[in-house]
Order: C-alpha cells, then structure tokens, then sequence
C-alpha cells in the first residue's frame, strides 16, 4: 500500500465536511418529509470512507520514524509574518484520527436507531458531522491558529448538539453553561496565541514562524524564553485543555451536557469534545516538559479530578450523570499521566477508554430507549429483557473498572505504574490519588451496573411520572414490580446493537492487543505506546495486582450494597449523611459559581459596574450629543429664511472672504 | 486699451449685476440682472482672448505672438456658447416667472419662500 498523499489526508477532513454542507444546504431545506433519512446515510458514507482514510494514514505512519512531513500552505501574509495552514501526519494524530472517526461512525450507525423519529433527524446529521469534522481539523491541524479556529468549532458544535432539544429549557441552559464554561478555559490559549503573536519579531529573526507548532516547540527547546514565560504559555495552553476536558474547577459544564441526545454524550465523551483536551496537550507536551511547575500541576489537578469527579458518582441516580462523572474522572487520569511525563501512556488510556466509554453510553441510550427514564432508581432487571445490552454494558463497566484483561486494565495499569516508578513527590501523590480514584469507580460502575440490569423491575418512565406527579421523593421499593408495565420493554433493533458489539469486542481487546506487555504474534512489545514514541516502565506484578485488589475490592462493596443488600445502601447513606449530601449537591460547586461567582462577585460587581458605565456614562453622552444637536439645530434653523437672495447675499460674502483670505495669507 | 481696464470693466458690469440679482424683488429685474453678469464674463473671456497668449504656444518661434493672438479664438468662441446658454435659459427663466406668477399672482421674489421648509 503506497503512503497516504496529502490531499487524501486532507480528504479526512473534507468528507464530514462536505457532507455536513450537503445536508444542511441541500438534503434539509430541499428534500423534506421522508427523505431526511437520506442524510443519515449521506453521514454514515462520509465518515465511513474518512475512516477507511483514516486506517490508511495510520498504517503509512507505521513505515516511517519521523513524522510524514508536507510543507504547509499559505494563508494570510500580515506584514513579514506569514500564516500557514498545514497537517501533521505523526503517530499521534493518525491514532487520534482512527479514534475520532471509528468511534463516531459507530456513534452514527447507532443514531439511526435513537434518533428514529425525530422531527430533526437531519439536522442532528448535520451536527454530528461538523462535530467530527471539527476533531479531525484540531487532530491535522499543523498551525495552532488552524487548531484554534477548529477547536472553537468544536466549542461551537457541542453548544448546539446539547441544545439539540432547544426546546427544553434544560437542554438550552446545559448548552449555554456547556459553551460559557469551555469559553473560560479558551480565554488562556487565546492568550497564549497572542503572546505568541506579539514576540514575532524575535522568533522571526530566528526563521520560525511563531504559528507552526513544529516550530512552537523548537522555540521552546531551544530557550528562547525564559522559563517563566514558558510556565505561564503552558498554564495558559492547560486552562484550554482544562475547559475543555472538564478538568477541576471547570468540570461543571460535563454533567450537564447530559441533557443532549445519548449518542451525543457518547460522542463527546469518547472522541470528539474531552479528548481534545488531552490531545492538546499532547500536542504541545514539549512546551509542558521544559517547565516542572506545569507538569505539577497539570498532574495534581488531574489527579485531585480524577478523585473529586468520582466520588460525585458515587451517589448519583442519573446513569448519564454517573457515566459523566466517570468521564471527568477518567480525563482526570489522563491528564495525571500527561503531568508525569508520559503523554503516550495518556494517549494509550484515551484510545481504550473512547472504546468502553462510548459503549457505556451507547448502553445508556438503549435503556433509555426501553424504559424512557434515565433514572436508576425506575430501572432494574433488564437483564434479561435487553441481553445484549446487558452482556456489552458489563463487559465495559468491568473494563472500566481496570478488571484482567480488559482494556482498562492495561492503560491504568500503565499510568499507575509510571506514577509509581517516577517517583518524585508529586508523583507519589498522583498515585495515591489514581488508586482511591480506582476502588471509586469500581463501586459506582458496578452500583450502576446492578442498579440497572439486575433485581427486579420498578417501572420505568411511568412509574417515575407516577412517583412526580405525586410529589414524592421517594424512590420506589423493590415489591413495586408490575409484570403488566414491562410489555414495552425490549431489546433495541439491531442498528443500536451491533456498533455496541462492535465496541465491546474493541474494549476488550484495545488495551492488550494493542499495547501488549510481551511481544504478541507479529505485534511487538508495547507497540501502541512505543510508536507514539513512549517508553513503558516494565510491567510489575505487585502494582498490577494492587490495582486489581482495590478495584475488586470496589467491586465486592457494590455488590454486597446494591445486589445482595448484606449491607444496607440506605444505613450507610444515613450514617454518612452530611458526605452523601455534599456529594448529591456536587460539592455546592454549582452553588458557588452561581451564587457566589455569578449572581455576588458578577452580578453585584462587574454587571453593576457595566450598568452603571451604561446608564451614566454611555446613555448619557449619547442624550447629551442629542440634546446639544438638537439645540444648536434649532438656533441655526433660523437662517432659512426661503429667501433665495439672502443665500446668495451669504454666498458672495463667503467667496469675498475666502477670496480675501487667499490673497492676504496664500 | 489694456487687458487691466477691461477686466475691470468686467467686474464692474459683474458687481452691478450681482446686486442687482441679490436686492431687486421684480423676478423680471432679477433675470435681466443674470444677463448682466452673463456678458460681464463674456467681457472678460473675449479680453483674455485677445490679450493672452495660450500657455502652451509661447516659445513656438514659427509663430510670433501677434499671429496667435489674431487666430486662436478659444475665448470669444466660448463667449458665443455662453451667449447661446443663456438665451435658453432666459426663455426658461421667463417660462417659469410666468407660471409662478399664474399660481400666485406675483412675482415678487420675496414672497417665494417655499424654501424655509
């Protein structure tokens, strides 16, 4: 197979782009009614050909040492700087771009069953494919203003695919938090770009465009900032992975992205949205390695998330909410590996987690599409309603939980163990936090787990209706079991089932064949990370086996509350009230921005500051330029007489003056 | 006779004319009032015309300055179109005094303030 041209990689990202084109301004506005399915399939084909394109630019990174490189392209000339846009085509970006566009066409294989029926079927399309599009432009892109332009697509795209049900006001609010929040983060890497833009001069001198991230990194390498200033472009490059990945204290946004369609979340959660946090600092990890005070912090901050976000899920009764608080927390690890210095490990964790997240959430959405609820405490027993369902959501839950030898297991694994053999302080507690996180999300995946699929069945959609109407906020009790609710309930047709089975296989599989921890047939020792130009600290058995411990041990708590109730879940949310409280609210974390941040600091300092400006200073120049003209107007209306001879009377003195004028001073 | 006196003649005949146009009420006196400063600066084209040599035919040695004086009449040929506008415009000038004063009953120019609006 010859290697891939560049105008095929450009392909890549042209085809969900095209097709997003397509069926916004040609298949929505001209073929209503019953060929909107047509653009379903138009999204499926794009992102199927861009994944076999995809598959096909990887296996040409294989045969090279050094990334392959194309000239970039010029864009804009401002003065003596030249903007370029260009691809990257390195290990890094061709694994990410399998993962984009593998997990997003399975996304869009299983919409055409959620979304059946939906009044706009084509207009998710629509969305889903700039989505894509827009990950795959952050994952080429070779000019940080390209990735800044995508990567506010990105922003932009999961703004509208969370409001997709704007008519809801929950939905409209999660979009506006979701796009108000990431905003926040983007404001350091605006910054960073700016910084950037403004010493172009000295990094021109030296023959580096101070756009092209090759060249970032050379400039950073080679010293010619002080390493202050290398701390602060590299804080500010993380405040945009933390928005973004919904790192502490910006992780508000992600749960409540929850109110989009599921097939969304899956998206967000596994390929597109999260992981271009990750990506990105990835992407600019020489910049974060020439500075200790980042690398710290990115690792602490990823481990505290990793802790912070699961114990959240702990106690949650959303199944979507709980599944995104894993999320968080699973960012929270990659970051953590980011900050120890192994972006290939980090990198490894993304690539098998977008697997068993996205099946997770693809489980979600077909439960949700039995039972019509998303609250556990209405679901149970679909066990055996829903096998498939159930057999392809426990193989992900076991896998996220870090169980031998499902994927999970080995990408944790990896980021433990490299915490634990760098061994600095910070790293130290890194891991001490990754392993609490650990026996965390081993409990709720497993409390969700059994919430859902096992016991016995309470009713669904109806009786959650039933229980609001009747203003009690009790969960219902297990003898609640009508046989006559569960006619409806039945596994999902076989477009919803069959990418799950696909992902299944692949989060079982992902971690070990691809990064095998001895050589496996023809694929060699370590291979994924190796070739993301990684190194693995040799596999260690006591670490390996403590994880596995504490996950089992995690493992064994959820069952022994929730399945066979030898510990009552009840007592021990009595006991632990004040905890379970803190957690059920989300640390006050809303409340605090909210109320504090928002409504005290924003509203009563800066909104009122603006209002102010706005009536006193703003309104009232503009009524006094009114009033002023007004006046002068008024006085000066008096010299229109109508009387043709006076105007001229005016007119020839004017002339006589400037006349006068001309001969005394010219 | 020098160009100076009849340049001055010219203002003379144009001030005349201008102040007339700008105090008389008789609409009729106004437009005889034009005519006068119409011909002032046929007074003064015809006067340069013949007084000053074009600039662009000044060091021609095959034509001395008297000989260009006597043939080129680009002054008293514009003084002929300006005549020929202005008798159009008299004829139009005097249409439209008629109509105002069909509408009006006067030609009175300061009664016709329709401007001040």
């Amino acid at each position: 197979m010859p290697d891939i041209s560049e105008p095929t990689a450009w392909a890549i990202l042209f085809l969900p782009l095209g097709c997003f084109l397509l069926i916004a301004l040609v298949i929505r506005p001209l073929l209503p009614g019953r060929y909107a399915s047509l653009s379903g399939y138009v999204a499926v084909l794009a992102i199927g050909s861009a994944f076999f394109l995809s598959l096909a630019a990887l296996n040409s990174t294989l045969g090279h040492e050094e990334a392959i490189g194309w000239a970039s392209h010029s864009w804009v000339a401002i003065g003596d700087l030249d903007i370029r846009v260009g691809i990257i085509m390195d290990p890094l970006t061709a694994i990410m771009l399998v993962v984009v566009t593998g997990i997003s066409l399975l996304v869009q294989v299983y919409s055409h069953g959620y979304m059946r029926g939906d009044p706009s079927y084509s207009r998710y399309f629509a969305y889903m494919s700039l989505f894509t599009a827009s990950m795959i432009g952050i994952v080429l892109a070779r000019s940080i203003l390209q990735m800044y332009f995508f990567w506010e697509l990105v922003g932009l795209c999961s703004y509208l695919l969370i409001g997709f049900w704007y008519e809801r006001p929950a939905a409209a609010a999660a979009a506006k938090k979701a796009f108000l929040i990431t905003r926040i983060g983007d404001v350091g890497f605006l910054i960073v770009i700016l910084y950037l833009f403004s010493r172009k001069e000295l990094f021109l001198a030296a023959d580096l465009n101070p756009f092209e991230i090759p060249d970032i990194h050379v400039i950073v390498i080679t010293g010619m900032l002080s390493s202050m200033v290398i701390t602060w472009l590299a804080l500010g490059i993380f405040a945009g992975a933390a928005g973004k990945s919904a790192q502490f204290p910006l992780h508000t946004w992600l749960p409540d992205a929850m109110e989009g369609p599921t097939p969304v979340s899956a998206l967000i959660h596994a390929a597109t949205m999260v992981a271009a946090g990750v990506f990105l600092v990835a992407r600019f990890f020489p910049v974060f390695e020439a500075s200790e005070e980042a690398m710290a912090t990115v690792a602490l901050v990823g481990g505290f998330t990793a802790v912070f976000a699961a114990s959240m899920g702990l106690v949650m009764f959303d199944i979507k909410r709980v599944l995104a608080y894993s999320t968080v927390s699973q960012l929270g690890y990659m970051m953590l590996a980011l900050g120890i210095g192994m972006p290939a490990i980090a990198i490894f964790h993304l690539f098998t987690h977008a697997f068993f997240k996205a099946l997770l959430f693809l489980g979600a959405g077909s439960v949700n599409h039995a039972t019509q609820t998303f609250d556990m405490r209405y679901m149970g027993g679909l066990r055996r309603v829903m096998p498939w369902t159930y057999v392809t959501f426990l193989i992900a839950s076991l896998s996220l939980a870090g169980i031998f030898p499902l994927a999970g297991f080995w990408s944790k694994d990896e980021i433990l163990l490299s915490a634990w053999t760098e061994g600095g302080a910070v790293e130290k507690a890194a891991f001490s936090m990754g392993l609490v996180g650990v026996f965390m999300t081993a409990f709720y995946i497993i409390r969700v787990l059994v919430m859902t699929f096992h016991g016995s069945y309470r009713g669904g959609a109806e009786a959650e209706r039933r229980d609001t109407n009747q203003e009690s906020t009790q969960p219902p009790t297990q003898q609640d079991d009508g046989d006559a609710t569960q006619v409806h309930l039945a596994e999902s047709p076989w477009v919803m089932v069959l990418p799950m089975v696909v992902l299944a296989v692949a989060a079982v599989v992902a971690g070990y064949v691809a990064s095998p921890v001895s050589g496996l047939m023809t694929i060699p020792e370590h291979w994924l990370v190796e070739f993301l130009g990684g190194h693995t600290p040799d596999f260690s058995v006591p670490i390996a086996v403590g994880s596995t411990v504490v996950a089992l041990a995690g493992i064994g708590l959820a069952t022994l509350m929730y399945q066979t109730g030898t510990i009552s879940a009840e007592a021990v949310g009595r006991r632990f009230r004040p905890l379970r409280q803190l957690l059920l609210r989300k640390y006050y974390m809303d409340e605090l921005y909210e109320g504090f941040v928002v409504k005290r600091s924003f509203y009563q300092g800066v909104v009122r500051f603006a209002d102010w400006v706005d009536r006193d200073v703003v309104d009232k120049a503009v009524d006094g330029i009114g009033w002023w003209s007004r006046n002068i107007g008024r006085s000066m209306a008096r010299l229109q007489t109508g009387q043709v001879q006076g105007y001229g009377v005016v007119i020839s003195v004017g002339i006589l003056v400037i006349l006068a004028v001309y001969f005394i001073w010219g | 006779m020098t160009l100076e006196r009849l340049l001055i003649l010219s203002a003379i005949l144009f001030s005349i004319g201008l102040y007339g146009a700008l105090t008389k009420r008789n609409a009729i006196t106004v437009l005889m009032a034009i005519e006068l400063m119409f011909n002032a600066v046929n007074v003064a084209l015809v006067a340069v015309s013949r007084y000053v040599v074009p600039y662009g035919l000044r060091a021609d040695p095959l034509l001395p300055a008297e000989e260009v004086l006597l043939t080129v009449l680009t002054g008293q040929v514009f003084a002929m179109f300006i005549i020929a506008v202005s008798a159009a415009e008299i004829a139009l000038g005097l249409a439209i005094v008629m109509a105002i004063y069909r509408s009006r009953e006067t030609i009175d120019v300061s009664e016709l303030n329709l401007l001040n609006r």
